[in-house]
């Protein structure tokens, strides 16, 4: 049969795009031909229905109208460098709050002298993230790599050690939280929710009603209230003296609310799995275990691979949420940052770069999902 | 249990809630036999065929292979299933490896070989069913006949005793048949204990030791290939004789 069928379906891809003059030729064609090209299109397409017509003219006067003050604002009458009386005085946004505050924004209450360790803390573990991502990176050594790189940033951050300061972590905020809570809890929710969604399918009812409940629980109740009960409630039922850090108990509840999503991800690519792979599997005698982990997830992670950067991206952003029992992650230590009196009128601008640091770490985890999903699935076919 | 017998049903019953699958099924095997299995659709051969492994567990009755009775103890059962090879209708080979790990993965995993000496093994299996050029592809990089040749490949890198065939050609293309079937009558030829559901009568003609119809989940009628193509006993065998032979 096919020979080999991924640079066939390139082909066939590119073969399609060919036969579309109206669109990949447009560029591709030389110099005076292109002229023309577009014009052609925009009949052909834009213009060739009176109500075409009529929704093209009215895009273009909603874009003509909100994209120049648009850019007047974000740009042209911006103040980048200045006081906070020129910000007043100018029309547009003024930048030189985020100048001035960014510290605040990035490491929230860290001791300012020591804000160092944070950042280099942040950029140890970014780095670590990035290259944790490369395949050729997938050995036995990262383990050991992380290992070294989550003890250096708990010295950073802790301190106390190498006559570095203590800096318990009730004074930590910012970039640093946001980024450790919603890796932790992505890392430890993940596998919690492969066992929560194999549970769900397990025939010892026993197992299967606590799954299910615990799914149906978490599903149904606000992340707010996981992350009250998890900090206020959670507390009242330990025995007198024994307190868990409040960092922590914010990190098992995104933990157990993220689990719950992401296992009803998994199961729908547990449920896709023909019925014939764990015949095939049995009929080999491998073990359950054995069919699981070799047979059926390796198949059904792959199939639900956006599901599960969908439920990734939702965490990163739900961490948030951490704000209401009083831990300052990145929105909150922006929001910190408006307080100040000489400043305040310029809170949309903070939130406008608070906006921007959570869309470049989400948009990343939405690349990396589409190049995972084309690797995992380049020879799956069936 | 009698002289010779590897797999010996008695008086096998299964349900599937109200529907009477498998009636009082009685069946007894012997080392290096070969039986064909057929009956028209729904009268319990493939059940029949996967309960020897358990695949479907039967309700009443006893199943007994190589001296071992299947019973819910997960340990005979996981003792049964290394010595019986099963290929599949739809093959089921697994996509996400390549045609060498299919081989490889069962033999790794539950009989602990060495990666080196079972691709070795492999590699052998793929000669004999003709296609060790696809080592290194995917299966769905393969025609269907060429993966049918692969999953007898794979239950024979487990050393079975006893190999299972639950209508191999049914799922594929006409011209696909000759090859899977000219692998399974070498293997015949080597001695290896066969059961097989199957349609192809020109196979059960030269290949079977004894043909078993069945109908409405009992056996009617069992006997040699000569009995049972010139001289059927029952009305009903004559009849699905008469469907299947008309063209």
């Amino acid at each position: 049969m096919s020979k080999d069928s991924i640079p066939q379906s390139t082909a066939a891809l590119a073969a399609s795009f060919e036969e579309e003059p109206s669109q990949a030729s447009v560029t591709s064609l030389p110099g005076g031909v292109t002229a023309l090209k577009p014009f052609g299109w925009a009949r052909n397409n834009l213009f060739n229905t009176r109500l075409n017509t009529a929704l093209t003219l009215l895009c273009c006067a909603i874009l003509w109208f909100s994209v120049p003050p648009m850019i007047n604002w974000l740009v042209v009458n911006a103040v980048w460098l200045g006081t906070s009386d020129e910000c007043r005085a100018a029309a547009g946004a003024c930048w030189s709050i985020i100048v001035v505050k960014h510290r605040l924004i990035f490491f929230g209450t860290y001791p300012f002298d020591e804000q160092w360790r944070p950042f280099l803390a942040c950029a140890l573990f970014v780095a670590m993230l990035g290259v944790s991502g490369v395949r050729a990176f997938w050995r036995a050594w990262l383990a050991g790599a992380w290992a070294l790189v989550l003890v250096a940033m708990g010295v950073l951050m802790w301190g106390g050690v190498f006559g570095l300061t203590h800096v318990p972590n009730d004074k930590w905020g910012g970039l640093p939280i946001t980024l450790m809570l919603s890796v932790f809890a992505i890392t430890l929710a993940f596998p919690l929710s492969i066992l929560l969604a194999l549970g769900r399918q397990s025939s010892l009812p026993a197992i299967r009603s606590l799954c299910v409940g615990f799914i149906e629980l978490m599903r149904g109740v606000p992340l707010v209230s996981v992350l009250f009960m998890a900090s206020v409630m959670f507390p009242l039922f330990l025995p007198e003296g024994v307190t868990v850090d409040k960092l922590l108990r914010a990190l098992a509840g995104l933990t157990l609310f993220t689990a719950a999503y992401l296992a009803e991800a998994v199961r729908g690519g547990l449920q896709a799995i023909p019925k014939g792979q764990y015949e095939a599997a049995d009929a080999l005698s491998l073990s359950y275990w054995q069919k699981t982990t070799l047979i059926i997830l390796p198949q059904a992670l792959r199939m639900v691979i956006p599901p599960i950067v969908n439920q990734f991206i939702s965490c990163f952003k739900d961490t948030s949420l951490v704000t209401i029992v009083g831990l300052y992650d990145l929105l909150t230590a922006a929001t910190v940052a408006t307080t100040d009196p000489e400043w305040r009128p310029f809170f949309a601008e903070v939130y406008v770069f608070a906006g921007l640091m959570f869309w470049i770490f989400c948009f990343s985890m939405s690349r990396y999902s589409q190049w995972l999903e084309r690797m995992a699935n380049r020879y799956n076919r069936r | 249990m009698s002289e010779n017998a590897v797999i010996e049903l008695r008086k096998v019953g299964k349900w599937y809630n109200s529907y009477h699958a498998l009636r009082d099924v009685s069946l007894t095997i012997k080392k290096g036999e070969k039986v064909v299995v057929c009956g028209p659709s729904g009268s319990g051969k493939s059940t029949m065929i996967r309960c020897i492994n358990r695949l479907e567990a039967h309700q009443t009755g006893h199943i007994i292979v190589n001296g071992t009775e299947l019973t819910d103890d997960v340990k005979a059962v996981e003792k049964i299933r290394r010595q019986v090879g099963m290929v599949f209708q739809n093959f089921n080979l697994f996509p996400h490896l390549t045609v060498l790990q299919n081989l490889t993965l069962a033999p790794i995993w539950v009989r602990g070989m060495a990666k080196s000496e079972i691709e070795e093994i492999a590699m052998m299996y793929l000669r004999r069913v003709r296609i060790p050029d696809q080592a290194h592809k995917f299966p769905g990089q393969l025609s269907g006949g060429q993966q049918q040749r692969v999953a007898i490949a794979r239950a024979l890198c487990m050393r079975p005793e006893i190999m299972l065939f639950d209508e191999p050609t049914s799922a594929l293309d006409p011209e696909m048949v000759k090859e899977v079937l000219d692998v399974m009558i070498e293997l015949a030829e080597e001695g290896m204990t066969m059961v097989c559901v199957t349609h192809e009568m020109g196979f059960a003609r030269s290949v079977a030791d004894s043909i078993i119809f069945m109908a409405e989940g009992t056996i009617i009628e069992s006997g040699s290939p000569a009995q049972f193509f010139e001289n059927p006993k029952s009305e009903r065998t004559r009849q699905f004789l008469g469907q299947i032979l008309e063209h």
